[in-house]
């Protein structure tokens, strides 16, 4: 009896820890865009069904379904969900209180061993803003600070519910350029010697240590809080040399990446960063790199597309910031674009990410200015939905309203670049989503100042 | 000379004269004047000299005169500098080169009252770090002109892509007291003096809450609290309005021209209770915030900021990212509209200050969703007259009217949407960016020669 109680107490913790119901979705005569690219489909329809996506096209082709449609106003949008990359969503609370940000750890002993997948807390007020503006996908991570390494990153969905990593240690970062000079003790030699030292060693560590290999683009988990093992942190004997830089944890880590098991993305800027960064191909030829900012990518456009490395761009900074961007220009995205590379727009270089359509709408703007390279509107919102998605390993699964992709559905009361737009319905993996956060409490709170029977701290 | 000099020796003890009593009103006294060099002026006095225009009608636009109103198919008459008629198509263009402006949109130049380019410039490497004299608690003494560096490429970057026109230097927020701020147009010069807006008052930069207790609590001195930020100023006030001015002292008389109503303060403040005890601190030492710049939190008490007459200069949408920045909302600039408080959009940033258009928009679609509607064209109002007014420019420029400055941005579609961009901008009726011919943008010296040579080329 007392087992079976226990039993039935399980069955209920397991209960309430699955996420609610995926809910199918019939829409018609909405505006659709797929996020693979092409120009939206102004009489479109979408259908999800069992938490995918069954149909995205013009309403013509709707395939019969004995669902109920959806409500549509006049005037919606249907999108796949904006996906973020590079971020740093639910490392943090407030960014100026130390206490509440683990974005960077400066006195930490570890670089490339840090993970963000433990330390994601789906509860983030800033994963909830985010998911209220359209946000359904994202890879976090830490930022380069003692070492120029950064740490792994995390794929994470934004859904409200407690599993938000789907894939752990998805990939490595690796400052580079200024920055990375000066964490490496005050120069780039000092960086690049550090690299490839690191790489060296870690390849040897593999061997020696006879860690086994991953899949690269590890599968992703399913529900649950199982985020799994890392087989390279088994507990194992292996003698190393006295003169290893890297800590037995970072030379584990690094070895997916030498071993092309783990992409790799490089932070750097300037033009001939980047080349030496393409260049690392020659030494280490397994390396699945991708490089992160890259605002002078424009000036080697041609050697990124002819190294088929995507690039998660800066979208708009146009300005010479450092002496390492000072070819930056707005036109930077569409000429790589241009070329052939495959761009996405990058969630760190603007104030949060949330403002990812903004500077989508930016580019298409650039289009129609003289001299100035911008993106067609289906170009752009594919910058922010399925290049990052392909990026982070999730092509064909999410950014994108295809047959088989999840069900990542927001609704729009409007064109999702125009400035202010924001999403009426949110759905992930065909789950709706609640909109409301600690911001959204405060404006209703605040629609008046009316005290006359109590004081506000009784609005609620 | 010397005569100038006598001038503002006597200027000096009339005032004397006067702060001895120490009510708040003698505080003020009128006759009191800015600080006079030996030559007569005013020290570092503008030399800004509009270039040549063309007369000029725009015709067939929309029109938004940056005072509330809208104008289809609208006319704007400019020549020699100023405004000179705004209408509806009617209005006669003879003598004027008409440019068809059909689908296309007019506002005032668009302005930033609360900008560091200059100060902060870029490259930003330490050697340009000249924000913050973060050396004393209060420093009352510096000028930010005197850290503007006018070849920063941020300057040309606001006029081609945000059609500004003018703008609001500050120092930074590291101390209670910052100094004093510089009101420029965003006219390319050799010199900072060439710069400076011809006529602008003064302000003065102070900050609330975290910052100043942080920069001197972490060193062991005063303010380490929010209440030592308060004791730091009120004496400071204090000390002000018993200067008798027999001595030249560069740090009060800054605080004295406060005192005055001749310098306005713009004072960094993020939470709304902090605010509140601001306004109090200004009464009691006879003084006026002219905005509060942030001001994440003034949806709180946008009753009160009406009522003192204090403009909430603040960001669309920053938030979170230091604790007072907490509870930044979307709806903040709607919820001050709401209650007939005066909102500027401001950018701190020279990115923003690029995009201050759809930062306007974004505040607005967020009253929208809630069902406040407010017009486009009082929206336009938030980054043009409503900052000329905090700043003390309004009755020069911020609005298309008759007799005000041709600070004009030709608009290749609606400005509240992400997909327009500035087509043409005037300043003083000096045709100063034309995204249609390559020449007439602006590149400092130090991009010449760089690779990409200046993105507005």
């Amino acid at each position: 009896m007392k087992r079976a109680l226990a039993f039935a107490a399980g069955l209920l913790a397991c209960a309430s820890a699955l996420p609610a119901a995926a809910q199918n979705i019939a829409m018609t005569g909405v505006t659709v865009a797929t996020g693979d690219g092409s120009d939206p489909i102004e009489n479109g329809a979408v259908v999800v069904e069992n938490g995918r996506v069954v149909y995205a096209g013009p309403a013509a082709g709707m395939p019969q379904t004995a669902m109920p449609l959806m409500e549509a106003a006049p005037g919606t949008w249907v999108t796949p969900g904006l996906v973020a990359t590079v971020t740093n969503l639910g490392l943090w609370d407030v960014g100026a209180v130390s206490e509440s940000n683990d974005i960077r750890a400066g006195d930490s002993p570890f670089s490339a061993a840090l993970d963000a997948a433990p330390i994601v807390n789906p509860a983030s007020q800033h994963i909830a803003v985010h998911r209220a503006a359209g946000v359904t996908r994202a890879a976090t991570v830490t930022s380069a600070s003692s070492s120029i390494f950064g740490g792994q990153g995390a794929i994470i969905d934004l859904g409200s519910d407690p599993q938000a990593v789907t894939r752990a240690r998805a990939f490595q970062t690796v400052s580079l350029g200024e920055s990375g000079a000066r964490l490496a003790g005050g120069s780039r030699a000092s960086a690049h010697a550090l690299l490839r030292n690191a790489l060296r060693e870690a390849n040897e560590f593999g061997s020696d240590a006879r860690i086994p290999g991953i899949r690269a683009r590890p599968a992703e988990q399913g529900v649950g809080d199982d985020v799994p093992l890392d087989p390279r942190l088994v507990d194992n004997r292996t003698e190393r040399g006295d003169d290893v830089l890297l800590s037995r944890f970072d030379a584990a880590a690094l070895v997916p990446v030498v071993r092309g098991e783990q992409p790799l993305y490089v932070m750097v800027e300037r033009a001939s960063d980047i080349r030496s960064v393409l260049a690392l191909k020659r030494e280490f030829a397994n390396l699945d790199l991708v490089l992160v900012g890259a605002s002078e990518g424009w000036l080697v456009a041609s050697d990124i597309a002819a190294a088929g490395v995507p690039v998660i761009a800066d979208g708009l900074d146009d300005l010479p910031q450092g002496f390492e961007e000072l070819a930056a220009t707005q036109s930077n995205i569409g000429r790589m674009v241009k070329a052939g590379v495959t761009v996405a727009i990058n969630a760190a270089a603007m104030e949060n990410p949330r403002n990812l359509n903004q500077y989508a709408g930016n580019l298409v703007a650039l289009s129609r200015i003289p001299g100035a390279d911008g993106l067609s509107w289906g170009q752009a919102f594919a910058a922010i939905t399925s290049v990052p998605a392909r990026i982070s390993g999730l092509g064909g699964r999410a950014g994108v309203l295809a047959p088989g992709a999840a069900g990542d559905v927001v609704i729009w009361d409007g064109d999702p670049l125009e400035v202010g737009a924001m999403p009426t319905r949110v759905f992930i993996d065909g789950v709706e989503q609640p909109l409301e956060n600690h911001q959204s409490r405060l404006r209703d709170r605040y629609r008046d100042l009316d005290e006359s029977d109590l004081p506000k701290a009784y609005d609620w | 000379m010397k005569r100038y000099a006598l001038f503002a020796c006597a200027a000096a003890l009339a005032m004397a004269g006067c702060s001895t009593t120490g009510s708040a009103d003698d505080a003020s006294d009128k006759d009191w004047t800015a600080p006079v060099g030996e030559d007569g002026n005013a020290p570092f006095s503008s030399t800004y000299e509009r270039y040549p225009g063309r007369p000029t009608a725009l015709v067939g636009a929309t029109v938004y005169d940056g005072a509330g109103n809208r104008i289809d198919n609208g006319t704007v008459l400019f020549r020699d500098g100023e405004v000179v008629g705004v209408g509806d198509a009617s209005l006669d263009t003879s003598g004027y080169d008409v440019l068809d402006g059909s689908g296309k949109f007019v506002t005032p130049g668009i302005i930033d009252i609360h900008s560091h380019l200059g100060d902060y410039p870029t490259p930003s490497v330490d050697a340009h770090s000249d924000g913050n004299e973060a050396t004393s608690p209060t420093t009352p003494e510096v000028w930010a002109e005197h850290s503007v560096w006018p070849q920063d490429p941020g300057f040309t970057r606001a006029l081609a892509n945000g059609g500004v026109t003018a703008l609001q230097i500050l120092p930074g927020s590291a101390n209670l007291m910052g100094g004093r701020s510089v009101t420029l147009k965003n006219v390319p010069a050799r010199t900072v003096q060439g710069m400076k807006f011809p006529g602008a008052p003064y302000g003065f930069k102070m900050a609330c809450g975290e910052n100043p207790k942080r920069v001197y609590g972490n060193r062991g001195r005063m303010p380490s609290t929010r209440m030592g930020n308060f004791a730091v100023n009120r004496q400071t006030w204090l000390d002000a309005r018993a200067y008798d001015g027999k001595k030249r002292d560069l740090a009060k008389e800054t605080l004295k021209g406060v005192l005055d109503g001749e310098i306005l303060v713009h004072n960094h403040c993020y939470r709304a209770d902090e605010m509140a005890l601001v306004m109090d601190m200004a009464k009691e030492m006879g003084y006026k915030v002219s905005a509060f710049h942030h001001a994440v939190e003034a949806y709180k008490i946008g009753d009160l900021l009406r009522e003192n007459d204090v403009c909430s200069a603040i960001w669309a949408d920053w938030y979170g990212f230091k604790m007072e920045a907490y509870d930044g909302i979307l709806e903040n600039a709607a919820f001050l509209q709401r209650e007939g408080a005066c909102v500027v959009i401001h950018s701190d940033s020279a990115q923003d200050i690029q995009r201050l258009n759809q930062e306007a928009a974004k505040a607005q679609a967020a009253g929208r969703r809630l069902g406040i509607d407010i017009a486009d064209e009082t929206v336009i109002g938030w980054i043009t007259l409503n900052a000329a007014k905090a700043m003390g420019i309004d009755d020069m420029t911020g609005s298309l009217e008759p007799g005000k400055m041709a600070d004009v941005v030709l608009w290749n579609g609606d400005p509240l949407s992400v997909y327009s961009r500035p087509e043409k901008v005037w300043i003083d009726g000096a045709l100063m960016y034309d995204a249609l011919d390559r020449k007439r943008r602006p590149v400092s010296d130090f991009e010449l020669g760089q690779p990409g040579e200046g993105d507005v080329k």
